[in-house]
């Protein structure tokens, strides 16, 4: 991160005279009409780091699919140590020396470490294979680059963090000589995040080239040797790390400047809703919560910061109304809540910004308007058992025009509006009715940067009316620039609140992480509530 | 006591291990196909074509054994046909299964009153004889179940350890769990899925094929129409039975024999005073019950009846 220890020469001295061992030349990739990669041509050069920074849609991941051979480009050439890469071809990638770590992780869970490192490395039809000579050879990389893991744990029982090990374990036991990581940090705690960039740096000492794929500035300012930008599938700028700014680089991503959103102090209320020690039931693969309580108090923004798959998903099913609590109750307005259902949970008053908008925010195959009223369709828009379109109608219109949702129509279908337009959609249909309390569960994720700010405008504007807000959130920045107020999420066990600023992010990293200190622990059982 | 004792004759044991066999070779073809990702419904059809192919292999004067290598293949034939639809086509795992076997039973009953249009009663051949096993079968009881048997006997349980050594201990096996699990990290890895799955439903199909072939050739001695009934069905559950692990999956085929051995015994027994469809109902109901206790828990291959496309977004 900002404190990261950069002691490397300068870079423009130690790379202008390394060989280039990758090349990509006018790589150009459609998908029907989407222009996702235009006309793109770098290099990439021995033992440097290079960044490739874009917005969430830029064409990152379509980019580096391309250099793997998962995608088949439409045009261009990408040329591996001075050789042209047959398109289209994962295998020859490999061979050429050009290891992945994708975003969604490819390892089978229902195997080994071992397993997952070794498949496709030996022949296909081998009666069996060496264990103990693949175990060995991982052992020495584990060490050599500071990858420690277990080999003969599976998969299915590996943290987020160790199974991106196994991941980088996977490449260099390839003995790959470029790594390419796509958006590698999301998914880790700040401190697993510092792990993570040792590693790279020892890498890099030992002569690999790695290419580091995010949209994160701090993280790229922090470990790259060199940047190239991607805006709307164009590379618009490249630079030396060292000789370019973090306000430089965010307005060559964005393509304008972005003012940052401006938080005026909360003018706090009451609480409207208080969990008192609320557990819920062990559903699925899910964190259930354990024993949490805190309060949301009106005109205040709380947000709940925590690695993905702690027991963020039920406390949000919790509060939708989708699940009730095992134990423990839920107080709104003074009152505590009995036959808790997603109806209930609307009639309290509880406005929901769910967090999938494909899978439970809307229904993609239904219009607009269906999907406005799907919320009210047999109360405020039925008419003696019928529904009533003309209202129906009105009421999309009106959200369309009030929040902006560029659609051609009232009757399109969802699944043909951007992800952007789709949320605010929801955004209005959940903030229409004025909630006292708004349930917004990753709001902005993988929206463009207007379409985020716009979001922010509209929960600080319900802040403003005296809403109680809580924002769960997987991206760290986003909480510390809304939130009044943070908690963190660790085991389904939250940490006691903290003011703005009041924890450092390492702070706040190491309880995401679990470390939850005994005297904080006890300090927050009286805050809590 | 007399419904005890059925459990300790011989005679008992060495039925049981009769019954499993087909079973055992069909669950592990089914098996195979799961385990890559490929629910395979064709299964009873393919058993019925494999049933015809080598008896009427071995009705033309053919040898027995190169009856069942037909039967093995024209079950990769159909092996291949799903797999072409649901690997690289990717069509529904579930329409195209039901598919074939409509396609496969229909074919193989067709083909059968064309090869013999005048036959009333099913012609027999012969089949596989008993194959004593020196020394081992001699033990009571375990050496007549077991070292008793016809030689295709034999190769369903030789069947059941290679497929768990291939799938365990090669690189081929590893691959081919990784393609049920998630394709995305074989790709990853420079392997074609498309490969592996289709190499796997073929297999897999030849395995369910001799599966039926053992119904003429080593126990009913002719083909007759609805022999399957219903046999590729149960190694479909029996699959999920044994949380797809081959020895697991050997352990519930066993299990649902002896009990379809035992209630036949039951039958005589008890002299017509319980309506016999009791007893023919209760392998099943156990099999249902066996099923739930056992299956709750189990771990399927998770990207099982989901294709995969190459380059997808």
């Amino acid at each position: 991160m900002s404190g990261f220890n950069r002691d490397m020469p300068s870079p423009e001295e130690s790379f202008e005279n390394a060989p280039v061992v990758l090349r990509l030349s006018g790589v150009t990739k459609r998908f029907g009409s989407l222009t996702a990669n235009d006309a793109i041509s770098f290099s990439v050069r021995r033992g440097e780091i290079v960044a490739l920074l874009g917005e969430n849609g830029a064409g990152k991941t379509t980019l580096m699919n391309i250099l793997f051979g998962h995608y088949v480009a439409d045009e261009g050439t990408v040329e591996a140590f001075g050789k042209e890469l047959p398109a289209g071809d994962p295998r020859a990638a490999l061979n050429a020396g050009i290891g992945m770590v994708h975003q969604h992780f490819t390892l089978a869970e229902n195997m080994s470490v071992l397993e997952n490192i070794v498949l496709g490395t030996e022949s296909m039809w081998l009666i069996r294979f060496d264990h103990r000579a693949a175990r060995t050879r991982i052992g020495k990389l584990a060490n050599d680059f500071g990858l420690a893991v277990d080999p003969d744990k599976r998969v299915a029982a590996l943290s987020v963090g160790e199974r991106q090990r196994v991941e980088i374990l996977k490449a260099l036991y390839r003995d790959a000589r470029v790594l390419i990581l796509d958006e590698p940090t999301a998914v880790l705690t700040p401190n697993e995040t510092e792990a993570l960039f040792r590693t790279l740096k020892i890498l890099v000492a030992e002569g690999l080239s790695i290419i580091f794929i995010s949209h994160k500035l701090n993280e790229v300012m922090a470990v790259s040797d060199r940047v190239l930008v991607l805006r709307g599938g164009r590379l618009v700028g490249e630079s030396v790390t060292s000789r370019t700014t973090r306000a430089e680089l965010a307005q060559l991503m964005v393509g304008r400047e972005i003012p940052p959103p401006s938080v005026a102090p909360a003018t706090v209320g009451g609480p409207i809703l208080t969990f008192n020690e609320v557990s819920t039931a062990r559903t699925g693969t899910g964190t259930p919560l354990d024993k949490v309580s805190f309060s949301l108090n009106a005109g205040e923004i709380t947000g709940l910061a925590g690695v993905s798959g702690n027991g963020q998903a039920a406390l949000a099913a919790l509060l939708s109304g989708i699940e009730r609590p095992m134990s423990g109750s839920i107080t709104i307005g003074g009152k505590p809540v009995a036959n808790w259902s997603p109806q209930a949970a609307l009639s309290s008053g509880i406005g929901r910004i769910p967090e999938d908008r494909h899978a439970i925010g809307t229904i993609v195959d239904m219009s607009v308007t269906e999907n406005a009223i799907s919320e009210r369709y047999r109360t405020r828009f039925s008419r003696h058992g019928f529904l009533d379109w003309s209202a129906a109608r009105s009421f999309a219109e009106e959200i369309i025009r009030d929040y902006d949702v560029k659609c051609p129509s009232p009757e399109t279908r969802i699944r043909l509006l951007s992800g952007g337009n789709m949320q605010k959609l929801i955004l209005g249909r959940a903030l229409d009715s004025d909630p006292s309390i708004i349930l917004a569960n990753q709001p902005t994720r993988g929206l463009d940067v207007g379409a985020v700010s716009y979001v922010h405008q509209r929960l600080l504007q319900a802040r403003e009316r005296g809403a109680a807000i809580l924002l769960i959130s997987e991206d760290l920045d986003e909480i510390l620039a809304l939130a009044d107020r943070i908690v963190v999420i660790s085991k389904g066990r939250l940490s006691a609140p903290s003011a703005r600023g009041e924890r450092s992010v390492r702070e706040i990293g190491e309880l995401m992480a679990g470390h939850q200190d005994a005297a904080l622990e006890l300090a927050g059982a009286g805050n809590a509530a | 006591m007399e419904a005890f004792d059925i459990l300790l004759q011989a005679s008992f044991w060495v039925a049981a291990i009769r019954i499993a066999s087909p079973l055992i070779f069909a669950t592990m073809g089914e098996l195979i196909c799961e385990r890559a990702g490929v629910l395979n419904l064709g299964i009873e059809g393919i058993m019925a074509a494999g049933a015809f192919a080598g008896w009427v292999t071995v009705y033309a004067g053919g040898n027995l054994w190169t009856g069942v290598i037909i039967a093995a293949l024209v079950g990769a034939m159909f092996g291949l046909l799903h797999g072409t639809l649901t690997v690289p086509f990717g069509l529904s795992q579930h329409v195209v299964g039901i598919g074939i076997t409509l396609l496969a039973t229909s074919l193989t009953y067709f083909t059968y009153r064309i090869t013999l249009p005048e036959v009333t009663s099913p012609p027999k051949i012969a089949p596989f004889q008993p194959l004593p096993i020196p020394l081992l079968s001699e033990i009571p009881v375990v050496g007549a179940a077991l070292f008793n048997q016809t030689p295709l006997t034999y190769l369903a349980f030789v069947t059941v350890a290679v497929v768990a050594w291939v799938l365990y201990r090669t690189p081929l096996g590893m691959a081919v769990r990784a393609a049920g699990e998630n394709p995305a990290a074989v790709e990853a890895q420079g392997i074609g899925v498309t490969s592996i799955r289709m190499g796997a439903v073929m297999v897999g199909s030849a395995l369910m094929a001799i599966g039926g072939a053992f119904l003429t050739m080593s126990a009913f001695n002719s083909f007759f129409f609805e022999m399957i009934n219903g046999r590729g069905w149960i190694c479909i559950a029996l699959v999920v039975f044994g949380s797809w692990r081959p020895g697991k999956a050997l352990l519930g085929a066993i299990l649902f024999a002896a009990f379809d051995a035992y209630q036949v015994r039951l039958q005589q027994l008890t002299g017509g005073v319980v309506p016999y469809q009791i007893f023919l109902m209760m392998p099943y109901a156990l099999s249902i019950l066996a099923l739930i206790a056992m299956s709750r828990r189990a771990s399927y291959p998770k990207a099982l009846m989901v294709p995969y496309q190459k380059g997808e977004r």
